[in-house]
């Protein structure tokens, strides 16, 4: 009886075996391995930052068709577009490395409340009722929409407020789709001045409800001599490449033009000293990458000396750190042989 | 008439999930949205129809005549991961635009006790292989229906507040209490 069962299951299971492995060639699909090998070198975070429904879609379609670009990945950066670009043969521009940034100065204009939402703990919902629970319509809801959408954990809420880990953003433009008044926005990481607001209001409608608020008044677009300013869907957009493109000498007239003070240098934002330190700590990872890092890309004299100190203290600590355990070992060495 | 009787008893009265309590980990794991649930239900009803064929073979031609009655189990669990691999590839090669719609789900059902429950009740009512085969189906259509029933509860509460103890599989467990017993009430009817 054993005997039996152990042969009626051996021979089952290499039946089945002997099936799968036939199958296995003759239904084999021919899949260009090329997609396999990009795959792989994709984060495979999945997080749809480039447009596609995933790491695998994306490498299909960049196999495919040759007009998709190889540097789509904003997660992986120009390391990962580097090696896509060649495996699939395509030349790659290497793309700014962006950050998302909220704008939205809500706590520091004291937008008040007009009543309590209690409903659907979501953006989307509270945005439905009424404009939303603050006067400014256009203020950050502060109920997380775009912290859940983030799947790299790089936002959190701090006093009803979200606030965003540069250094942990890869710019995947998930928390842009999730807001349902695109309070985040993709800008370089090297941009040199910000609009920290998303206000579509003008004038007395904006100052009414907010201290800082944007009122469109755009003293800054005539200002800039660069035109790198737009009003466009009623709201102030900055072309940064441009801006970054005709550089210092205009010593961001923007910000000196703007009478509510909420065009602002981001170098003096003490808020996004967590940003510089991650460009250039990028920049010291892999020199290689596209942009000149040596050129900080801030250049208020204030927060710089800042910089310094901060940015080399930590592989100088790192470097002290090696330093001490390999003074250490050969010295518990010694002891040991004395012993 | 008695063939339609089978598929209501199947569908309600005996619901594989619901009052038999088989498959409940698709029954709960995948009736988040109702898209899902009508593909992880087309794809074990696919499957299930498959596994109960050959399981019945195999019931009939290797264990029966050599006596193998209590490797019953073993044996069809063999099978039926062999069988969906095996599906699992055909679909890809052959069929793709079905591999995409139900290629996800399929290597979740290798194990999915609802299939394998399927090709073992068959086997302890004694069906005939084309009775087998319709029974199964029906029964997998109970199952699709169940998991729709659940998205569609499960939808509205999304928009709900739920108390944060009851949140997720907690309340999804005591909305399953309470379908099965929703459920009951159908014994009657045949």
């Amino acid at each position: 009886m054993v005997i039996t069962s152990i042969l009626a299951l051996l021979g089952l299971g290499a039946a089945a075996a002997i099936i799968l492995a036939v199958a296995s060639h003759l239904l084999k699909v021919e899949e260009n391995p090329l997609i396999e090998m990009i795959a792989e070198h994709l984060p495979g975070a999945n997080c749809g930052g480039c447009g596609f429904a995933g790491c695998e879609a994306y490498a299909a379609a960049v196999v495919a068709n040759s007009d998709i670009p190889a540097n789509m990945c904003t997660v992986g950066g120009a390391a990962v577009a580097a090696k896509v670009g060649e495996l699939t043969g395509k030349v790659v521009k290497a793309g700014e490395p962006m950050v998302s940034l909220r704008r939205c100065s809500r706590e520091e204009g004291h937008v008040e409340k007009k009543f309590e939402y209690v409903g659907t703990a979501t953006c989307a919902s509270a945005a439905l009722l009424e404009g939303g629970p603050y006067k400014c319509t256009w203020a950050c809801l502060g109920l997380g929409d775009c912290m859940r959408a983030c799947p790299f954990d790089a936002m959190y809420m701090e006093n009803g407020m979200v606030e965003i880990i540069a250094s942990k953003c890869v710019s995947c433009g998930q928390c842009v789709k999730a807001c349902p008044r695109s309070i985040p926005q993709l800008i370089p990481r090297r941009a040199r001045v910000m609009n920290y607001c998303a206000t579509r209001e003008k004038l007395k409608s904006v100052s009414d409800v907010c201290d800082v608020g944007c009122i469109n008044c755009l003293k800054c677009l005539k200002a800039c001599p660069a035109d790198a300013i737009a009003y466009e869907k009623r709201r102030i957009e900055i072309d940064h490449l441009a801006c970054l493109k005709y550089g210092r000498a205009c010593n961001e007239a923007c910000v000196a033009a703007c009478p509510r003070g909420i065009m602002r240098s981001r170098g003096t934002s003490a808020m996004l000293e967590e940003t510089i330190n991650a460009v250039q700590e990028a920049a010291l990872a892999d020199p290689p990458a596209s942009q000149p890092p040596s050129s900080p890309p801030m250049d208020p004299p204030r927060p710089e000396p800042l910089q310094i100190q901060k940015v080399p203290a930590q592989p100088c600590s790192a470097d002290s750190n090696a330093g001490a355990d390999t003074s250490a070992s050969p010295a518990t060495a010694a002891e040991e042989a004395k012993s | 008439m008695d063939y339609f009787l089978m598929f209501i008893g199947a569908v309600f009265v005996n619901n594989i999930v619901l009052a038999q309590y088989l498959g409940q980990c698709p029954y709960l794991g995948c009736s988040k949205e109702k898209s899902v649930s009508i593909g992880m239900g087309s794809a074990v009803c696919f499957v299930a129809v498959l596994a109960t064929a050959i399981t019945w073979v195999v019931q009939k031609k290797l264990l029966d005549p050599y006596d193998l009655g209590y490797l019953q189990t073993i044996v069809f669990i063999l099978v039926i991961a062999a069988l969906v691999q095996f599906v699992e590839m055909f679909l890809k090669k052959m069929i793709p635009p079905l591999y995409k719609s139900l290629g996800i789900f399929l290597p979740l059902i290798t194990t999915n006790c609802c299939v394998l429950g399927l090709a073992i009740l068959v086997q302890r009512e004694e069906y005939g292989l084309g009775v087998a085969v319709y029974y199964s189906f029906a029964a997998s259509m109970g199952f699709m229906l169940a998991l729709i029933l659940m998205a569609g509860i499960r939808e509205r509460f999304a928009l709900c507040r739920v108390p944060r103890g009851l949140q997720g599989t907690s309340l999804g467990l005591i909305m399953a209490g309470l379908m099965s017993l929703s459920f009951m009430a159908f014994k009657g009817m045949i």
